[in-house]
């Protein structure tokens, strides 16, 4: 007999796989931009079901051809994957709309089917590499993930979208290389590619063979850590974000990401985490020192960049800075604040780089020099960019804060006021930067080129707004973010100190 | 209407204010209209609500949970009614004023102005009724966004200049410093919420309160103490209107509004005595007082010299703060009350000097007192107001500063009192010597001649709003009942 809900777990990635193939064989951008549609409207329902299944009753097991773990590959999903599946797929359908006419201008129409195709794929890819509960089967989809991405760069109009997907081409390979050198070395050590397998064994494995686990581990932490951006393994990012098209932009900046920060934090807590103790290792003390210097070095080059989708680019950086803070500091408030700023960095920065979009499909350009005054021209655009620019100050009111709060009390529970104090006055150079884009946008007198500019059509305004309204949502109901958040924080820690 | 629907109202009132005033932009006169009956209204509902919370009642509101913790909620209690009353009171004033000087100047901009001017005083109301440390530091960071585009308004380098000084450095200061205690408060008393009698008791180190209470004070950059008042003077870059109702009584007087809250509710006074807070706090609030009167005495610019004398004022609140005695903090209360309608009457005949003779500088002032009776006479009253003279309201607050710096020995403080009303009157009375008796200079102003030395006084919306706040700085000293009442309540006195 055949339970569809049952399925939800491999449905979720099958769905956007056989649209991809069906968008391979399309030829015009239109239809297959309705295929996308209705994939990515659909995911989220998938993706929200199960969840509400998950914190109803449990994990969810799913065999892949009915064969038993640890031999056939099983799909497992926990809180903490079944929220990040919920964040891929709503970022996905939120922002789907927005393609339609911003694809259709920035590329050519021979290229559009193909556009979507590899959208279609690296979704594939994001979802799988969150739902599988197999580590090498990770590799795959994170390698498919990656694949569809380089094309989706080098789709880009400018010419140094070539040069910008070459470099992460290179820069992506060297990780997933590392990674799967890391699983192959707790492979050989434990004997399982079984996530949960190799949480059960690898303390043993540890006793046995330290030496292998902590190589293994190092490669591995290595490899996630080049496609999450991790300072100061992040010189692909700016280049790759700035010259992509403006969808892949968004979607990269609020998902990909994201989904390799599930994979770190899947590692380190709860596969590495009951075996050799997390948080008393070094790595906790690298990573909560990368992550202030990605906060600082990244901010302070945000300051200084006029053009706009490279200085968001550089504040995905710190922003990804705060997330990895909160997992070195691996205390309940602090991991609560990572992974709430998952979904709050996702939301702002969707909405920053969308309304970068807006301005793009307008005026055609993101240099801020050129664009004195365009709050005059595009107010609707400008106030999501100012609402969704305030949520990543953290101003009170906003997701910004949320995280920033739970960021800070971890960090004075774990003892570290100066982090405190730290991580607050970062605050302050995003102040400045994003500070600087409004002054200009309201202040300055309207640039004269910018004369019959105006806010854009409805399928590219309406996401934005609806972004811009959850940063402020979510800044006040935080039931669904911050308190799903806290469960999964706690439940992570449980499994550490068990 | 019941207390409760009264504190929805006035909470609510600003900001419906501001979305219909920026409906009716494009109408000046419909559009000051509304202005006006916003302010009207709040002010009322101010009054009304006072009674009920006289005789006892705490009208509370509980919107939302964000977080655990994170409340937004709202309750109106003395000092918050007090604040509330000042401020809403004032707006209608300004709001008059704005009119005559916002034409008569003929500045840009004037629907946005008025918009962002309800919104600054939609942030105060909620943080004057603000019931826990979360909702106040929402309204605080609100109240620091709103006016900044009031700030800019000139549009100009300096202005734009002026608006990062003013940004970065109450941000800042409030993210920095002011953030990271209230999160240490809520780690160390799991509430935020204001409680009388404070909420650490026994519950922190000695060495814990102190770290709270220095990241308070000098977090909490709107009450501009010694060395967070950079942004203060550089503010006078906006219109007069903003300087007289922001820089002098909303945005300043949330700060050392939220320090006397926080110091009452949170901390608790007898927590702080036992602790021995005292000492260091009367120094830093002291030095504050004295450093700014010296700086004010060599100001040209009168706007500066004002704003200055305001950073010497404000720390007046905080040393009653710093004495910790009741009487003391009564006394900061009233001071909060009485500074306010003393500095917006300089502040007005400032604008009004500059609407009607473009003059700025305090050195050009010779003999205006002859050609702007009035607005040199509301002056001198507000000028009385500083040095704190009876029969002006300034004289109450710093009279209760004194009793309770008398009543705890606190030499430093009095020491400090005494000295500053001498620098007071040291800066404020050569310009009422040089506006009244010196001679009107020959030929002077070049270039402003034609169009403004015609006449004498400026529009008479101008000096209708500077009358009436000059009378309120005397109304306040001979009828003190209804704000005295209400500070004293605030420390448990029936």
């Amino acid at each position: 007999m055949i339970e569809p809900l049952a399925h939800l777990p491999v449905l979720l990635v099958i769905t956007p796989l056989l649209a991809a193939l069906l968008a391979g064989f399309m030829r015009r951008g239109g239809t297959a931009f309705g295929l996308s549609l209705a994939v990515s409207w659909a995911s989220p329902v998938m993706a929200i079901t199960l969840l509400a299944r998950v914190l109803a009753s449990g994990p969810v097991s799913y065999h892949i051809g009915g064969w038993e773990p640890p031999w056939g590959i099983e799909y497992r999903v926990d809180a903490l994957n079944g929220f990040v599946l919920v964040l891929v797929s709503v970022i996905g359908a939120v922002i789907m709309p927005f393609a339609w006419r911003s694809v259709a201008r920035e590329l050519e129409p021979d290229r559009q089917a193909w556009f979507y195709c590899m959208y279609l794929l690296c979704l594939t890819g994001l979802m799988g590499i969150t739902v599988t509960g197999d580590a090498f089967n990770a590799f795959v989809f994170m390698e498919i993930s990656s694949l569809s991405t380089y094309v989706l760069i080098a789709l880009g109009r400018d010419r140094r979208a070539l040069v910008a997907a070459f470099q992460y081409l290179i820069m992506g390979t060297i990780g997933a290389t590392f990674y799967v050198i890391g699983i192959g070395l707790l492979y050989l050590a434990t004997g399982t590619l079984n996530m949960m397998d190799l949480a059960e064994r690898l303390g043993g494995a540890a006793a046995e063979q330290p030496r292998t686990i902590v190589t293994g581990l190092a490669f591995l932490v290595v490899g996630v850590s080049l496609k999450l951006a991790l300072f100061p393994l992040s010189a692909w990012l700016p280049g790759a974000y700035a010259f992509a098209p403006s969808l892949v932009t968004i979607f990269l900046a609020a998902t990909a990401t994201k989904v390799a920060i599930y994979l770190l934090i899947r590692f380190l807590f709860s596969i590495v985490g009951p075996a050799v103790g997390f948080a008393a290792s070094p790595v906790a003390e690298m990573i909560i020192g990368l992550s202030l210097i990605a906060i600082f070095v990244a901010s302070l080059i945000a300051m200084f960049r006029l053009d706009l989708k490279r200085m968001l680019a550089y504040s995905s950086l710190a922003q990804i800075g705060y997330i990895t803070m909160g997992i070195g500091i691996a205390n309940q408030p602090s991991l609560t604040g990572g992974i709430v700023h998952v979904v709050n960095h996702a939301i702002t920065k969707a909405g920053l780089f969308m309304a970068v979009g807006c301005i793009v499909f307008r005026t055609g350009t993101v240099s801020l020099t050129e664009l004195a005054g365009i709050g005059r021209r595009m107010p609707l655009t400008m106030a999501a960019f100012t609402i969704t620019g305030l949520g990543l100050i953290g101003a009170p009111g906003t997701v910004g804060f949320i995280s920033k709060w739970y960021l800070i009390m971890g960090a004075l529970q774990d003892g570290a006021p100066w982090l405190a104090f730290v991580i607050a006055s970062s605050s302050l150079l995003t102040v400045t930067y994003i500070g600087h884009v409004l002054e200009v946008a309201w202040f300055r007198p309207t640039a004269p080129a910018l004369a019959g500019v105006s806010d854009p059509p409805l399928s590219m305004l309406l996401p934005l707004l609806v972004l811009a309204a959850a940063t402020i949502w979510f800044g006040i109901d935080t039931s669904w973010t911050a308190g799903i958040a806290s469960r999964i924080a706690e439940g992570l820690l449980d499994g550490v100190a068990r | 209407m019941s207390a409760n629907a009264l504190l929805i109202a006035a909470l609510i009132l600003p900001f419906v204010g501001s979305v219909i005033i920026a409906l009716l932009a494009r109408w000046p006169n419909p559009r000051e209209a509304a202005t006006l009956l916003t302010a009207s209204l709040l002010f009322l509902a101010g009054l009304c609500l006072t009674g009920p919370v006289l005789a006892g009642a705490r009208p509370a509101l509980h919107l939302i949970q964000v977080a655990p913790g994170l409340a937004v909620a709202f309750a109106a209690e003395p000092l918050g009614m007090l604040f509330a009353l000042v401020a809403s009171g004032l707006w209608i004033v300004t709001s008059v004023y704005s009119i005559g000087y916002m034409r008569a100047n003929r500045e840009p901009r004037q629907g946005s102005y008025a918009v962002f001017f309800a919104v600054s005083l939609g942030s105060t109301i909620g943080a004057a009724f603000a019931a826990n440390l979360f909702t106040l530091f929402l309204f605080y960071e609100l109240l620091t966004m709103a006016t900044y585009p009031l700030v800019t308004h000139k549009r100009d380098p300096a202005a734009f200049h002026a608006g990062r000084v003013y940004l970065l450095m109450l941000l800042g200061s409030s993210l920095i410093l002011f953030l990271p205690a209230v999160v240490g408060i809520w780690l160390l008393a799991g509430t935020l919420d204001f409680t009388p009698g404070g909420i650490v008791a026994g519950k922190a180190s000695v060495f814990q309160v102190t770290l709270l209470l220095a990241l308070i004070v000098f977090g909490i950059g709107k009450a501009a103490v010694m060395p967070l008042h950079f942004w203060l003077p550089a503010a006078m870059v906006a219109p007069t209107p903003v300087s007289a109702l922001l820089h002098a009584v909303a945005v300043v007087k949330t700060g050392v509004f939220c320090i006397v809250k926080i110091t009452v509710m949170i901390f608790g006074i007898e927590t702080l005595a036992a602790t021995s807070q005292s000492g260091w706090l009367t120094w830093v609030a002291g030095a504050t007082v004295i450093a700014a009167s010296v700086v004010a005495l060599r100001q040209d610019n009168l706007k500066r010299m004002l704003a200055y004398s305001t950073v010497s004022q404000l720390s007046y609140i905080v040393l009653g703060v710093a004495i910790l005695a009741p009487i003391s903090l009564v006394g900061a209360a009233m001071h909060i009350a009485g500074h306010a309608v003393s500095k917006i009457t300089l502040f007005f005949a400032a604008g009004s000097i500059y609407t009607a003779h473009h003059l700025t500088e305090i050195s050009e002032l010779n003999g205006i007192g002859r050609r702007m009776p009035w607005t040199m006479g509301a002056f001198a009253i507000g000028a009385l107001g500083m040095i704190g003279l009876p029969p002006t309201a300034g004289f109450l607050g710093k009279w209760f500063i004194l009793s309770g710096a008398m009543q705890t020995a606190n030499w430093l403080a009095v020491g400090v009192i005494v000295v500053s009303t001498m620098l007071n009157a040291g800066y404020f009375l050569p310009i009422l010597y040089r506006a009244f008796f010196l001679p009107v200079p020959d030929g002077s102003q070049p270039g402003h001649e034609a169009e403004h030395v015609t006449g004498g006084e400026a529009p008479w919306l101008i000096v209708l709003s500077l009358v009436v706040t000059a009378s309120a700085t005397l109304g306040l000293f001979c009828f003190p009942t209804v704000p005295l009442a209400l500070a004293r309540l605030m420390m448990g006195a029936s």
